[in-house]
């Protein structure tokens, strides 16, 4: 099957590096189901950019963090698309504080989206993908999930979890040609990393050996890179300028 | 519940469906992953076909005890 017949799901796909993975995987000829939460506006600028690009794509309000959300999203997507192929984990939310500072709120929340909701999506997901013998699921973690980062000790957690969580599902479902990676990001020029004080986002990116911010471009041709391949599953790629090398 | 051939002509209509093996292969004593070929994956997908087809939850400590195509079908019989 061409990627031009395949269908992907991108969650969290309204703004930022979803945005970007999304109008990346549209750009290859792949129907393109756009998941948002709260950011209509935004969203509905995503599906604009692919169509005038002559791509396929349709609109999937969820929110992600709620399994039955979750379930029906991609019910919603099988049933206009006939199947799915590809699944991109990406809605993520941030409540940076520190840990002594951090309200279980604050806790519960990070982690429900961004760890639970990959669960749930994955989860969802699975069922057609085993069905048909093949599929590509790739989760955004972070550095932050590999090194840490104070005052991210809730989104640190489900990033690093993500991880884990990715490599069972690789080993669970391998049999069937179904893959599962992670793509990190290091600092990204999004909406989402200019809530850092610009200092600390300057700072930043002074210890850069690439010597600037990533652009979501260059996480969503990590992520196309990763559906493309057949022989890898399990794995993190780490896409920051060189920051970590771990 | 229907009688014993109704059940058992669906739950080999899924197993075909699943396992992709030949209708004269799935007989009562067939066991899934000795005769049938199934491995874990494979026992998984059947479980959660039989629950969707016949509307019933099945917990995971009987779905283990499920071996042979009469394990299901006389599981279906007494708790669908």
């Amino acid at each position: 099957m061409s990627w031009e017949q395949r269908t992907a799901l991108v969650t969290g796909a309204s703004r930022g590096i979803g945005r970007s993975i999304a109008l990346k995987l549209a750009q290859q000829g792949i129907a393109v189901a756009i998941n948002y939460r709260g950011n209509a506006v935004a969203a509905q600028e995503t599906h604009d950019l692919i169509r005038s690009n002559g791509g396929q794509c349709a609109l999937y309000p969820a929110d992600v963090s709620d399994a039955d959300q979750a379930q029906d999203l991609v019910n919603a997507v099988l049933k206009d698309w006939g199947h799915l192929d590809i699944l991109v984990n990406n809605a993520g939310i941030t409540r940076d504080t520190l840990v002594l500072r951090m309200r279980m709120d604050d806790w519960d929340r990070v982690i429900a989206t961004n760890l639970t909701g990959v669960f749930a999506c994955t989860r969802a997901a699975l069922k057609p993908m085993l069905k048909q013998r093949f599929g590509r699921i790739v989760t955004i973690s972070s550095i932050a999930g590999l090194i840490g980062n104070a005052g991210q000790a809730n989104y640190s957690a489900a990033k690093a979890g993500v991880i884990g969580l990715m490599r069972s599902v690789a080993r669970e479902v391998a049999s069937r040609q179904i893959t599962a990676n992670v793509v990190a990001p290091g600092l990204i020029d999004t909406e989402m990393a200019h809530q850092m004080a610009p200092e600390a986002y300057n700072q930043l990116i002074s210890q850069v050996p690439l010597g600037r911010a990533g652009r979501p471009e260059d996480v969503a041709d990590a992520v196309w890179f990763l559906i493309q391949a057949d022989y890898i599953t399990g794995q993190t790629l780490v896409v920051d300028g060189g920051l970590v090398m771990d | 519940m229907a009688n014993k051939e109704q059940v058992f002509d669906k739950v080999k209509e899924i197993i075909v469906d699943q396992l992709g093996v030949d209708e004269e292969e799935v007989v009562p004593e067939a066991s899934f992953i000795d005769d049938l070929g199934a491995d874990s994956l494979d026992i998984v997908e059947l479980i959660m076909a039989l629950e969707e087809e016949f509307g019933l939850e099945i917990p995971d400590d009987e779905a283990e005890k499920i071996a042979t195509v009469n394990d299901a079908v006389e599981y279906i019989r007494e708790n669908a």
